[in-house]
């Protein structure tokens, strides 16, 4: 029987991955922004089971404004690599740090 | 049984599909297998009987999302080798980094499977209604108790848009070249056009 030990593993493992992609590819911005998208799906997935299995409408509630969160971050994201690389010709985030104080 | 089947099946595609999202050489089929594994999440939410948040996962993140991300990375012309440079310099000290983060999750599911957390219990207020579907009882929900912070959700996603806009916005500064601008015709005079001069033999006129 499928129990919430067996949600919570996957989503732990999704969100280690997630974790993981951000550290691997650290020059590539745009796999860090599906790496953080993995991130906040494995929560997703964490707060739909929860909801589901204590019998609480809260969690899917909640899953909705990740969602929302998730959807504004990346079209932000995109935006401002669209406008840095417009500027730069290259997105490689090694050499960000041009307006540091 | 076959929940349980269903269940491992989208789990091994969802952590297979996830790996290869951070692994695969190039960002295109980044993009394809994030679309499978945001397919799998929304089948275990199925099996959970999440049927409202799996279909909003579909369309928002399949629909919307991810096409973004796959419009992005086919529009900029982008050397994705030399991205790829620090890969396997990055790759023992990722990993690393990940088996501490996985151990730390592994020891707070042993501390719940051995007693030592107790999860909240729900009071019942958002308890689902008995013989409503899913997106009936969510829907109650949300225009009730959640209605402020679910228009705060809207507001959000207008900031987004707008700043999105306002980002990428370009004014072009050669708009206007080669099209016909009538009012500044119009507005042209002869003596602003024209002059009348008489210079001497062998000088010329300076402007």
């Amino acid at each position: 029987m499928i129990g919430i030990e067996h949600y919570v593993v996957v989503s732990a493992i999704l969100f280690v991955l997630g974790v993981l992609g951000i550290f691997l590819n650290r020059k590539n911005i745009i796999v860090i922004l599906m790496a953080i998208e993995l991130i906040l799906l494995s929560v997703n997935i964490n707060l739909v089971a929860f909801s589901a299995f204590l019998g609480d409408l809260t969690g899917q509630i909640f899953a909705m404004f990740v969602l929302t969160v998730a959807a504004g971050e990346a079209a932000i994201g995109l935006a401002i690599l669209v406008i840095y690389f417009r500027g730069r010709g290259t997105i490689a985030v090694d050499d960000v740090n041009r307006m540091k104080g | 049984m076959i929940q349980t089947f269903a269940f491992y099946l989208f789990a091994i595609l969802v952590i297979a599909s996830g790996s290869l999202t951070i692994l695969a050489r190039n960002p295109v089929h980044s993009v394809l297998w994030l679309i499978v594994s945001f397919f799998n999440a929304a089948g275990l939410m199925v099996l959970v009987g999440a049927e409202f948040i799996a279909m909003l996962l579909v369309i928002v993140y399949v629909g919307a999302v991810a096409v973004l991300f796959l419009f992005v990375v086919m529009m900029l012309n982008i050397d994705f080798a030399e991205l790829r440079a620090g890969f396997m310099k990055n790759f023992p000290f990722g990993i690393a980094i990940a088996l501490v983060l996985l151990a730390e999750l592994i020891l707070g599911i042993g501390a719940y499977r051995a007693g030592a957390l107790k999860l909240g219990v729900p009071d019942g207020t958002a308890a689902p209604m008995a013989g409503q579907s899913n997106i009936e009882n969510i829907g109650a929900l949300l225009y009730s108790e959640y209605l402020f912070l679910f228009e705060t959700a809207g507001l959000i996603l207008l900031v987004a848009m707008i700043g999105a806009i306002v980002l990428t916005h370009r004014e072009r500064a050669t708009a206007h070249r080669g099209h016909q601008n009538i009012s500044k015709q119009v507005r042209r005079r002869p003596e602003d056009a024209t002059i009348n001069a008489s210079p001497e033999v062998g000088k010329g006129v300076s402007l």
